[in-house]
């Protein structure tokens, strides 16, 4: 980008609008609606998080911080992600594996329900585990303590009073489900276009199946993997319907960082609500930079058609 | 014979098919169809006239016509403007385009509640902007409006990003072509450019239209959820959860899965559609 390069691509540009652009009040004109569209729809919403959350000083945010419940909602949501992240990255590579690497019947069936969590309403995604697992639900019917078939089974977990439904496993277990396709929707067609040849060029050359996945697979998935954790992450932290209907909102044990955002609004507490919204809105920016970056250097580093 | 040891031969090259397979199918069946398969059996407990009754009752009636009309409205709206979007992104130049571009995206990564809260307090009667509607007499919060700002919020980022990368890769050897033959530059756009980028718009438009119909978060601290007035099917299900009657909800989940199964399979086919499209332009 010297200033060189820059003037001499001028005249080619110039000539290229000339031909087939639009006049320049059409143009201003586009990029006026545009801008004020996406002004009050985005940039108006993202700079009020930051102001309101901001509006009885830095004191009272770090005070809503502080408290021991929106604390432990931090906490929950830490563990949540921390489990769904890790678990639904391994199933991307597996998924990606057999599907890039291998011909099978019925690979688009696969493909579809793999998309599946996407088309469900997060409402419904909670309310499946409910039915599960709830006290009436599918499993529920077998350890529900009034009338076991396992008396064994349910006695042990009232002893150790493991719950799923209105605790912890269903919220993990919802942010499972609604976090599902991220890391295998950026893998499978990442690995599709790379192809096969290299993995079967190193195990020919006598590296073991390991080997091949740890020095040819993985450097050349890193950064779609490492995207998709990012995506997964974003949405698992940030989930509300689906973890709402399975937590119970029990202040204080069952409330992630989203749940405690509603409490505090619930209770008219806006600046609050803002407060600890404002860390999830950081979050979201944050995923944003690290999108742009990414595309940045996948764009520079392989100038082959490969789509991040 | 000969076919099958060309298979098997394959496999043999690269290992691991049956464990990640396995594990996939496992981890699918575990976490996605068993949990989904639960809904249809918590159905099937309901008589057929049972289930009738609680999908037709009035709330949940006046829950899909809300749900899709505004989820229709919102998509309809972000197609016009998503399109414009996409347009000034990809062909012209202005101060702060990369952060704009970025930001296209924030809807995809900022979450619902945080959303929901930031709508609701911005378009309320002393909002930054609920301020600037009210001499108008326009009522964005408790009402119909609402719900369709939260929804055109949500499916803003689907219709820029399907055009996006079809608009960038126009041949404009085509429109030059066009021009030169005497076409104005509105002929271009409408003959030539447009239906090249129908089967993005329509893809786009539909992901945007499924993704508002399931969407809660953001929508409900807006919507005030008033029976038969702002209450997405969404939260008609959630409040018959909270009352435990979970027969009602899961007849009126069954609705909405159904709808959205048909959804998936039409967009699956539009993308299809969409990508022998491009392929054929290309060639």
């Amino acid at each position: 980008m010297t200033p060189a390069a820059t003037t001499f691509q001028m005249p080619h540009h110039v000539v290229h609008r000339r031909t087939t652009g639009e006049p320049a009040f059409v143009r201003r004109a586009l990029i006026g609606v545009a801008l004020v569209f996406l002004s009050m729809f985005l940039f108006l919403p993202l700079v009020f998080v930051f102001t309101q959350a901001f509006a009885k000083g830095i004191g009272f945010y770090f005070q809503t911080l502080r408290d021991p419940n929106a604390w432990s909602a931090i906490k929950l949501t830490l563990t949540a992600a921390a489990i769904a992240v890790p678990l639904n990255c391994v199933f991307g590579v597996c998924a990606a594996w057999a599907i890039a690497k291998f011909d099978f019947p019925g690979k688009n069936v696969l493909l579809t329900l793999i998309d599946l969590p996407f088309s469900v309403s997060p409402v419904i995604a909670g309310l499946i585990y409910v039915l599960v697992f709830g006290a009436q639900g599918w499993l529920g019917l077998y350890l529900n303590a009034d009338n076991p078939k396992f008396p064994w089974l349910a006695s042990w977990l009232n002893d150790h009073d493991f719950k799923i439904i209105f605790a912890v496993p269903g919220i993990v277990l919802a942010t499972i489900f609604v976090t599902f396709p991220f890391v295998a929707r950026e893998l499978i067609p990442l690995m599709q276009a790379q192809g096969r040849s290299e993995e079967e060029a190193a195990r020919v050359l006598g590296a073991s199946g390991w080997q091949t996945f740890w020095r040819v697979t993985l450097p050349n998935i890193k950064w779609g993997l490492i995207y998709g954790v990012i995506l997964c992450n974003a949405r698992a932290m940030g989930e509300f319907g689906a973890v709402a209907v399975v937590s119970g909102r029990i202040r204080g044990q069952t409330n992630t960082i989203p749940l405690h955002i509603e409490a505090l609004y619930d209770d008219y507490n806006f600046t609050g609500a803002f407060a600890v919204a404002s860390l999830l809105a950081f979050l979201a920016l944050i995923t944003l930079g690290l999108k742009v970056w990414m595309e940045h250097k996948n764009a520079t580093q392989n100038e082959i058609e490969l789509k991040p | 014979m000969a076919n099958k040891r060309i298979r098997a031969g394959k496999i043999r090259v690269l290992p691991g098919f049956k464990l990640t397979l396995g594990f996939t199918l496992f981890y699918l069946g575990l976490i996605v169809l068993i949990p989904l398969a639960a809904v249809f059996w918590k159905a099937s407990t309901l008589t057929w006239a049972e289930f009738w009754h609680t999908v037709t009752m009035p709330t949940a009636m006046a829950s899909y016509r809300l749900t899709f009309g505004a989820s229709f409205c919102a998509a309809l709206v972000n197609l016009v403007f998503g399109l414009v979007v996409a347009w000034v992104l990809v062909r012209y130049e202005f101060f702060g385009k990369k952060i704009v571009d970025a930001l296209v995206d924030l809807p995809f990564a900022l979450p619902t509640a945080v959303a929901g809260i930031t709508l609701a307090a911005l378009y309320s009667q002393n909002g930054w902007i609920g301020r600037l509607l009210l001499p108008f007499g326009v009522k964005a919060a408790n009402t119909q409006l609402g719900i369709f700002i939260a929804l055109t919020f949500i499916g803003l980022p689907f219709i820029v990003r399907t055009v996006q990368p079809v608009l960038e890769d126009l041949d404009p050897e085509l429109e030059e072509a066009a021009s030169s033959l005497g076409a104005n530059r509105w002929q271009v756009f409408s003959r030539v450019i447009l239906p090249m980028l129908a089967p993005a718009l329509l893809t786009g438009f539909a992901l945007a239209f499924a993704r508002a119909l399931g969407e809660y978060g953001s929508v409900i601290f807006i919507a005030g959820n008033i029976p038969m007035k702002t209450q997405i099917t969404p939260v008609v299900i959630m409040g018959e959860l909270d009352m435990f009657d979970y027969a009602k909800a899961t007849a009126i989940a069954v609705v909405m899965l159904v709808v959205s199964f048909v959804l998936l399979l039409a967009i699956n086919v539009l993308q299809w559609w969409t990508n022998r499209y491009n392929t054929n332009n290309l060639a």
